[in-house]
């Protein structure tokens, strides 16, 4: 390797860096304050002001008011908390029975491994949303219930995953060392195995935040996930909908909120794809 | 070929009956079914009333019968009656079809014309500006959920600027104009860095700098052989998009009351009118099979090389 490719290399590595530690703090801040939200609105976001209603965005209110005259922005800060926490919850459901499942298979082998990859198959091979949407469809309405179909169907890609990554590890010379040491089952699993094969799949788990907040927020426009007057972005736009004429800002404001926070997710996602796989930079 | 195209048609068969399965019995655990909807908001009906209706609509009998029965219906193209108007569910969708795979069509088609020539462009120009830009735009797509995108054209074409009829009337072009562009800007951002992806793969490879070489022009090394080359991976990842397609074609068509299957699905899914949730399931897993198994003849035909591979089999 020459001198100059080394150099590159080294400034490539040093603007990962930043951008990881932006995006992260991005993300960072957007989870505390998400947890924090009911301190951080400027209004009482369910106060009524009858004589200031669909006031257009202004200084005093950066989103406007809707149409009982409730300030927009404290509107949205409040919906965060559901928003991204369900998102979270989501992900982090789909990561861990995704893993589970997929090193039980990877492990186990025989015809377990058979019938859940089959199973998985028949997820992969079919439209997930349209799924989702039936599933969510017969539970009936309720954030529970869209986290749920969406879990349904998004946890066989990890179980692919963590499948593959077990059957490599259960290859290597070393695992046979350690069989030949004498650990049981589970220690070879939590001890060695799942560290390694780990990366890869929080890699994909952050990829999806954005993706997942985005499905959500899709179903509970419809009416399939939280509901009035629980605050969530999707459900406050599709509530709203009919103000799209007069007052637009009472229904994209949340929007707005949806596509930035996706972004910041998808852009630390990216940013950790590139930390993980030098290899995958710029694709 | 024709045993493979057999083959493929049996593939389907489980993925086909795993899902009406699963959907099916997901159906019979949610409790409750058509007739509390029927009757919920009416007060205290007669138990004898709701019995009767019950077995009107068969929901009386075990679980594996009625899916059986149900299934049986499916091979003879009857998929039951629609719990709510009473009307023939494979009528209805077969009516309700042609809006859908007209505007699943005018989407692919203007997904096609946009991505293509800004992914080749974006890759012709590697880590210039331009590529830099129209990667931050497909970011920005990429982030952008569906129905912000409506609402955004809604309040934009249809209400400020009046260029287009805020709701759909009917099927015409003028009312496709809104649910196709939001769902072509989706697919578009997702597409157009595959595209970029796979053109800027092919430039690397070594027959580029070859013929570069030997004097070719850039421009005939670009359209004689990368992307004739790169053609074959740009339309399998287009028929793979078809899948979120289909999911994203239900939140638009009900946004913009675009009278197709997806709309009719989530107007059903409120209602819980499950044999037309069940026939919308079914009706998009067979459309995506057949989309994927189109594709793969599709390659073959354009690929000699697993043309050949095929025939020696």
């Amino acid at each position: 390797m020459s001198e100059p490719t080394v150099r590159i290399q080294k400034v490539r590595r040093d603007t990962l860096k930043i951008r990881l530690i932006v995006f992260g703090t991005l993300a960072a801040l957007l989870l505390i304050g998400s947890i924090f939200s009911e301190h951080l609105t400027p209004y009482d976001p369910y106060l009524q002001d009858l004589m200031n209603t669909k006031a257009p965005p202004s200084a005093e209110h950066p989103f406007g008011t809707d149409r009982y005259g409730r300030d927009m922005l404290s509107r949205v800060i409040v919906g965060s908390r559901t928003s991204i926490f369900s998102t979270l919850l989501l992900v982090t459901i789909i990561t861990v029975t995704g893993t589970v499942v997929g090193v039980f298979c990877g492990w186990h082998g025989k015809w377990t491994d058979t019938l859940l990859m089959r199973i998985s198959d028949m997820f992969l091979a079919f439209p997930g949303l349209v799924f989702a949407l039936a599933v969510a469809g017969v539970l009936g309405g309720g954030l529970h219930n869209a986290i749920i179909a969406l879990a349904a169907i998004s946890w066989p890609k990890y179980a692919r995953i963590a499948r593959s990554q077990t059957l490599a590890q259960k290859e290597t010379a070393w695992m046979k060392a350690v069989k030949l040491s004498g650990s049981g089952t589970g220690k070879i699993i939590l001890k060695h195995i799942l560290p390694n094969i780990i990366g890869p799949i929080l890699v994909t788990s952050m990829l999806d935040i954005g993706t997942m907040m985005m499905e959500l927020a899709g179903l509970s426009f419809l009416g399939l996930g939280a509901k009035p007057p629980t605050a969530e972005w999707g459900s406050m736009m599709s509530d709203t909908r009919s103000l799209l004429a007069t007052a637009p800002w009472v229904t994209l404001a949340p929007g707005v909120a949806i596509f930035v926070s996706v972004m910041i997710f998808n852009l630390l996602g990216d940013t950790v794809r590139d930390w993980a796989d030098p290899k995958m930079r710029g694709r | 070929m024709r045993t493979y195209v057999v083959k493929r048609l049996i593939q389907l068969i489980p993925v086909l009956l795993g899902i009406t399965f699963l959907s099916f019995a997901m159906m019979r655990i949610a409790g409750s079914d058509a007739i509390t909807e029927l009757y919920g908001d009416k007060g205290a009906v007669a138990q004898e009333i709701v019995d009767a209706k019950r077995a009107e609509l068969g929901l009386d009998r075990p679980f594996l019968t009625q899916y059986v029965s149900w299934l049986g219906g499916l091979l003879t193209g009857d998929m039951g009656k629609s719990y709510v108007s009473g009307r023939d569910v494979f009528q209805t969708f077969v009516s309700k079809l042609p809006a859908t795979l007209l505007l699943t069509a005018l989407s692919i088609l203007l997904t096609v014309i946009i991505s293509i020539p800004l992914g080749v462009l974006a890759a012709v120009n590697h880590d210039r500006l331009i590529d830099y830009a129209l990667r931050v735009l497909s970011f920005i797509g990429n982030s952008l959920p569906n129905f912000f995108v409506a609402l955004l054209l809604m309040q934009l074409l249809a209400i400020r600027w009046k260029l287009l009829p805020v709701l759909s009337s009917g099927t015409g072009l003028k009312s496709a104009v809104m649910p196709t562009l939001t769902l072509a800007i989706a697919m578009s951002a997702k597409y157009m860095r595959q595209v970029r992806a796979t053109v800027l793969e092919e430039l690397n490879k070594e027959y580029v700098a070859g013929a570069k070489a030997r004097g070719i022009r850039d421009r005939v090394i670009l359209w004689r052989s990368v992307l004739k080359s790169s053609m074959l991976t740009i339309i399998t990842l287009l028929a793979l998009s078809v899948g979120s397609l289909l999911g994203g074609t239900a939140i638009i068509e009900s946004i913009f009351m675009w009278d197709g299957v997806g709309k009719l699905a989530v107007d059903a899914i409120t209602l819980r009118d499950y044999p037309i949730i069940q026939a919308y399931v079914v009706w998009m897993a067979v459309i995506y099979v057949l989309v994927n198994l189109i594709t793969d003849l599709l390659y073959h035909a354009l690929d000699p090389r697993i043309r050949l591979g095929v025939s020696r089999e």
